[in-house]
């Protein structure tokens, strides 16, 4: 090989030259020419993450994924929480707006408060990924869970699991300030609309609250003991729900169908025991994935803030007695925290 | 002429009777057996609240670290549970850190003269941040295996009685005993009579102060675990919800005078009887959400006003930082 290169500079045909030269190549390593500005475009970079409050498994979980995803790259990662306070959350975005980090994350907290100010940072240049709850400003890019399409398949397992009973359910929604619980009820009213013969006796508001939900449970099934399904709208409420079944003695009679993020004691574990019948899981560590990658295309293809934008509804996975004891319908918080 | 008088608790325990009778005879399904045990269990927690705050009211103080003294507490046996600390012990951790919850609260108001509503709204602020910084992971504290026997606490049933209305019964006892049976129950209605008049005739009224706090925190915590044991977890985000003013609601509307010195057990009692009741009828009745907030709130406002008619405040009832 050493000879053909030197003979090569003197009179062997160019044919020669090029067979030789790509072994030659090979040996070096080819360059990618796109890696470099992905990384240049994510090195030292701030992504700022405002959830509605931290320390449940949904916002934790989101912000265990995004980091373990992006701080490999050099992105500095900032957390504002604002722990359930919409003021305090309005605060945080505001004064994010003038740090203008890369990327902001927000988790609204309903429809309106935020989105004047999100539709003004991706105008200061700022690209908005609202997750799970959106706001009425639709920003470069919306992840999370589509609450009328949780609404509408807890109703059908439940309508399904009515057949041939007494047909009366009852719902505990959440806090009705929340638009979560608005869209999952209107998700709700498109399934009775197709089965009249279903009647709603009991639908009140539990505001995300175990022991609410317990409440209003008892005196719900106490009037009507042949009550054959509830739909609950948060597994971490619905915990009340169950154990009032559970002491009337009709876990398995009542069919509780219920939603959340599928962390593994909150949902798998309360699947597995009877507890819930149906868990709609928005699997956390998928969102999260989502998430981060939207935000290495987003600040990797140089667009403008808010001259694209699109949705990523999450898939969701319905845990039920047969999938709860696999190892990938739910996930363990310590695990990812890793 | 002679003036008919009624006292408030009197007026509360006809509204009471009225709702009841009109609940009764109207809506199907309210006067049995079993929805009278629901309606019961349904208000038992909010009811052992309402003993801890009556202690305190009658002391001529106020508590608002009582919903951190409930969530803290409680959630730290599950906590310690679930991170493979033995039971006995972590309950152990939780009576300890009410304690220190009452005894800082005491201090304050008795020692430092700080009024009770900015004190204990303080220390509660305190109590439910250090959990959520330093002591949950999350903040629906879940059930683990090692907690197995403990649920009974809050769920199934003695003697066809469900569990959670016994723990009532029995709170309201021991409370009943403390408050009419003990010196220091005579002494909280001293001080809170007239604490300058108690300090007189020799009534160690700070340490008494202090006593009502730590007995406070002890009954929160208290009804802490059977809340836990209720509901399988223990929600400690119950900080953040509007419980404290049903606790202030059952305690005023039994007719336990803001002014201090007047009330016992029964009225907390009739005050959760008559909380109960509504509940009770509204979730029946499927009134939605705000509707039942709005009916709480003009039901408050009755009784205060009412209390305000009855006890009036004067010169000598009043006080600087009062409520």
């Amino acid at each position: 090989m050493v000879c053909d290169h030197k003979f090569a500079l003197g009179s062997i045909a160019a044919l020669t030259l090029a067979t030789a030269a790509v072994p030659a190549f090979a040996q070096q390593g080819l360059d990618e020419p796109f890696q470099k500005p992905f990384r240049e475009a994510l090195a030292g970079k701030t992504v700022a993450y405002v959830p509605v409050a931290m320390n449940f498994d949904l916002t934790e979980g989101w912000y265990a994924g995004l980091k373990k995803e992006l701080e490999p790259y050099g992105v500095k990662f900032e957390i504002r929480d604002p722990n359930w306070n919409t003021n305090a959350g309005a605060q945080a975005v505001t004064s994010l707006i003038s740090e203008k980090p890369a990327v902001m994350v927000i988790h609204n907290p309903d429809v309106q408060t935020y989105a004047k100010l999100l539709q003004r940072a991706e105008n200061e240049g700022i690209y908005v990924i609202q997750i799970n709850m959106g706001s009425a400003y639709r920003s470069s890019a919306f992840v999370g869970a589509n609450w009328i399409e949780i609404g509408e398949r807890q109703t059908e397992g439940v309508v399904k699991a009515c057949q041939g009973k007494s047909n009366k359910i009852a719902i505990i929604q959440g806090a009705l300030s929340a638009a979560a619980s608005a869209y999952t009820l209107k998700g709700v009213e498109n399934v009775l609309a197709k089965h009249p013969d279903i009647k709603v006796v009991s639908s009140q508001a539990a505001d995300w609250d175990a022991a609410k939900a317990k409440a209003i449970t008892q005196t719900v099934l106490k009037q009507n003991p042949d009550l054959c399904g509830i739909v609950g709208f948060w597994d971490g409420m619905d915990i009340g729900t169950a154990a009032a079944i559970k002491e009337a003695g009709l876990t398995g009679k009542v069919f509780l169908a219920t939603s959340g993020g599928g962390e593994r004691k909150g949902a798998c574990e309360l699947v597995k025991n009877g507890s819930f019948d149906l868990n709609m899981s928005y699997d956390v560590p998928t969102q999260a994935a989502q998430m981060a990658g939207t935000i290495k295309w987003l600040l990797s293809s140089g667009a403008k803030p808010g001259s694209v934008k699109g949705s990523e509804y999450t898939t969701l996975i319905p845990i039920t007695k047969e999938n709860a004891d696999s190892q990938t319908a739910c996930w363990n918080l310590s695990d990812l925290k890793k | 002429m002679k003036r008919v008088r009624f006292s408030q608790q009197e007026i509360v325990f006809a509204v009471f009777t009225v709702l009841f009778l009109v609940f009764s005879i109207f809506l199907q399904g309210f006067l049995t057996a079993d929805n009278m045990l629901t309606l019961l269990q349904n208000v038992a927690v909010l009811g052992i609240l309402g003993l801890a705050m009556a202690i305190v009211v009658i002391g001529r103080g106020i508590d608002l670290s009582l919903i951190a003294a409930l969530a803290v507490p409680g959630g730290l046996v599950l906590q310690m549970v679930q991170n493979g600390h033995s039971l006995p012990a972590s309950v152990l951790a939780a009576f300890l850190l009410s304690i220190a919850i009452g005894v800082v609260n005491g201090w304050l108001i008795a020692y430092a003269e700080v009024p009770p509503l900015f004190a204990t709204l303080a220390t509660g602020l305190f109590v439910a941040g250090l959990g959520q910084a330093a002591l949950f992971q999350l903040d629906v504290v879940q059930w683990s295996d090692g907690m197995a026997g403990f649920e009974r606490l809050g769920q199934g049933s003695i003697l066809g009685i469900p569990t959670s209305i016994v723990m009532f019964a029995i709170a309201c006892i021991v409370v009943f005993v403390v408050l009419r049976r003990t010196r220091w129950g005579a002494y909280i209605y001293a001080v809170g009579d007239n604490p300058f008049a108690a300090r007189v005739t020799g009534i160690p009224s700070r340490p008494i102060v202090v006593l009502q706090y730590v007995l406070a925190a002890l009954i929160g915590c208290f009804a802490g675990l059977v809340m836990a044991a209720s509901v399988n977890s223990m929600p400690t985000r119950i900080f953040n919800s509007t419980l404290i003013y049903d606790v202030i609601l059952v305690v005023v509307l039994g007719g336990i005078g803001l002014s201090g010195g007047r009330g016992g057990v029964v009225n907390v009692i009739i005050g959760t009887l008559l909380i109960g009741t509504m509940l009770n009828g509204m979730t029946i009745l499927d009134i939605p959400y705000a509707g039942q907030n709005l009916i709480k709130g003009v039901v408050l406002l009755i009784a205060v006003i009412t209390d305000t008619f009855l006890n009036p405040r004067n010169e000598e009832t009043a006080q600087q930082g009062d409520i």
